[in-house]
């Protein structure tokens, strides 16, 4: 995967099997945020694939990426400020697939928003719009749910209480790989979390099986971490294990011209 | 009492005005794109509704049922072929093909149509008025044309609010990349927002037509320039700002023109200038955020 001339991930591949929670940890800029764009479809990988439960949807626009299953809750919540809860709400009808999840279903998960949801977004809090970012993604019914840095500019008490959501996430059947700054948050919900460093993984395992030294030299890039595996369904490119939910591989060889979609 | 009835032309003309702005407007609005062509596609539409007529023979004010609809499919179908493919290069890169598109089509005009002036011959309708009071008369059709651009603007302001394109249209003006990743196919977006910026364009320029003398300069010279004045005027994206501008575009116009029938145009450029010294988010509009 490259920005511009730069590559920003250099060989990745994580399986997330179906059902369960992974995180990506990692420092500012070492492509988490990039990884979870380009499974989203924003960006193009130069070369690898993207699997959902073995249906290559590498070639999708990300519009078709929601018909099939894949849904993310951007970085910064990206609500749409002018229209209001309940229309930020339909816009996430769109692509949706039928499923669980409705809007009345979210305004059941989130009791404050049946009230409000003739407000515009733009006067939500900031944990307010982040439940409206989550209401969004989920009435698509994803399999898969992209969740990019949920915790950020939030109150620790409004992020453990979003945290404590994912639970129910699951139980409906949903998938999530989720991008996170906080580390112990992230080893907290994960059962199995990756590290990356300056777009490689330098480790991955259950958070139980990995020690702070670690995580800590996988995270900044001290010494070498040995990969440590357990027994789980990981790191495995191009895998086509049936329950595999998600496979993101993503090996760069060449320079392309630069994207209209990068930031 | 010159003056009053300069502030009511101005107010009349206002509307048409509004009508040419509201397209431009919507697609700046959706896609930060100035369409450089708008004013020649409103004198390919008054051109348009005059072959209409010549072959159908219905009356002229009935034109706009076929030429307002065939101008929305071809706002969709361009948007969806030759302004897609220069937008997914550059902003810059469309901004060129509008002109290319605004030089075809001005030169064509004049290669097939010729130089001369024509109207829309809508018959003694054109003259037709009614006095208030002993010195101001004002013109059915100016009155019908104002009416139709609110009208128009009610319609679109409802389409925008409470139906499932106009939110789509909103969310992806809003934040086009977030709208992608919640499921909304943006190009389809697009096409939708030219076709009704294609739709009310033609529709101004039939009304254009049946009002005033038009030849295939016109459309550059002053409709692309009177319609880009009055958004700025009443601000971007305002629906309501736009014919706002539009009107007191119209009434510094007849202003001037009461004035010195000369300074009509430059009447309307001083308001423009003003307004962008002292007020350059419009009359309606917010100031951008840092």
């Amino acid at each position: 995967m490259h920005h511009g001339q730069l590559q920003a991930l250099h060989g990745v591949s994580l399986a997330v099997p179906a059902g369960s929670v992974h995180a990506m940890i990692g420092a500012n800029g070492a492509g988490k945020s990039t990884l979870l764009r380009t499974i989203a479809g924003l960006h193009n990988p130069t070369t690898g694939s993207i699997l959902l439960h073995g249906t290559d949807v590498t070639g999708l626009h990300p519009e078709q990426r929601v018909a099939a299953g894949i849904a993310m809750v951007p970085e910064g919540r990206r609500l749409f400020p002018t229209l209001t809860v309940e229309e930020n709400l339909l816009v996430g009808l769109a692509s949706a697939r039928p499923g669980p999840w409705t809007i009345e279903g979210v305004y059941d998960l989130f009791e404050w928003m049946r009230e409000r949801r003739g407000q515009h977004a733009a006067q939500l809090s900031g944990g307010e719009q982040q439940a409206v970012a989550i209401g969004r993604a989920l009435v698509a019914n994803p399999k898969v749910l992209l969740l990019d840095e949920l915790s950020l500019g939030l109150a620790p008490v409004v992020v453990r209480r979003i945290y404590g959501l994912l639970p129910q996430l699951l139980a409906s059947g949903v998938t999530v790989l989720l991008v996170e700054q906080d580390v112990s948050q992230a080893l907290n919900v994960a059962a199995v979390v990756h590290c990356l460093l300056e777009g490689r993984i330098t480790l991955e395992g259950e958070p139980a099986a990995l020690t702070p030294a670690q995580i800590e030299s996988a995270y900044f890039g001290v010494g070498r971490a040995s990969r440590n595996g357990n027994g789980h369904a990981l790191a495995v490119r191009g895998t086509e294990a049936p329950d595999t939910a998600v496979t993101e591989t993503a090996i760069t060889d060449s320079a392309v011209p630069e994207s209209g979609a990068d930031a | 009492m010159s003056w009053i009835n300069a502030v009511i032309q101005g107010i009349l003309i206002g509307g048409l005005y509004a009508l040419f702005a509201c397209g431009l407007s919507l697609l700046f609005g959706v896609m930060n794109v100035i369409n450089l062509a708008h004013g020649d596609l409103a004198v390919v539409a008054a051109y348009v509704a005059l072959g209409v007529v010549a072959i159908t023979h219905v009356p002229a004010v009935w034109a706009f049922l076929v030429v307002v609809p065939v101008f929305a499919v071809l706002g969709y179908v361009l948007q969806r072929t030759l302004f897609q493919a220069s937008l997914n290069r550059s902003v810059l890169t469309t901004l060129l093909v509008t002109f290319g598109l605004s030089v075809v089509l001005e030169n064509g005009m004049q290669q097939f149509l010729s130089a001369n002036s024509h109207s829309i011959d809508i018959g003694t309708l054109v003259s037709a008025s009614f006095s208030v009071g002993s010195q101001i008369r004002i013109a059915y059709l100016n009155l019908v044309i104002l009416l139709v651009a609110v009208i128009v603007l009610l319609g679109l302001q409802f389409f925008l609010s409470s139906t499932k394109n106009g939110r789509l249209i909103r969310a992806v003006a809003d934040d086009r990349e977030a709208a992608q990743i919640a499921g909304v196919n943006y190009r389809h977006v697009f096409g939708i927002s030219a076709a009704i910026a294609f739709g009310t364009v033609a529709l101004a320029g039939i009304a254009f037509g049946m009002f005033s003398q038009f030849d295939p300069t016109i459309g550059t010279d002053q409709l692309l320039l009177f319609a880009f004045e009055a958004v700025v005027i009443g601000g971007l994206g305002s629906l309501w700002g736009t014919l706002g501008g539009g009107i007191l575009l119209g009434i510094a116009q007849a202003i001037g023109a009461n004035i010195k029938a000369a300074d009509q145009v430059l009447a309307g450029q001083l308001l423009f200038l003003l307004i962008l010294i002292v007020r350059p988010q419009g009359l309606t509009g917010r100031r951008e955020r840092a």
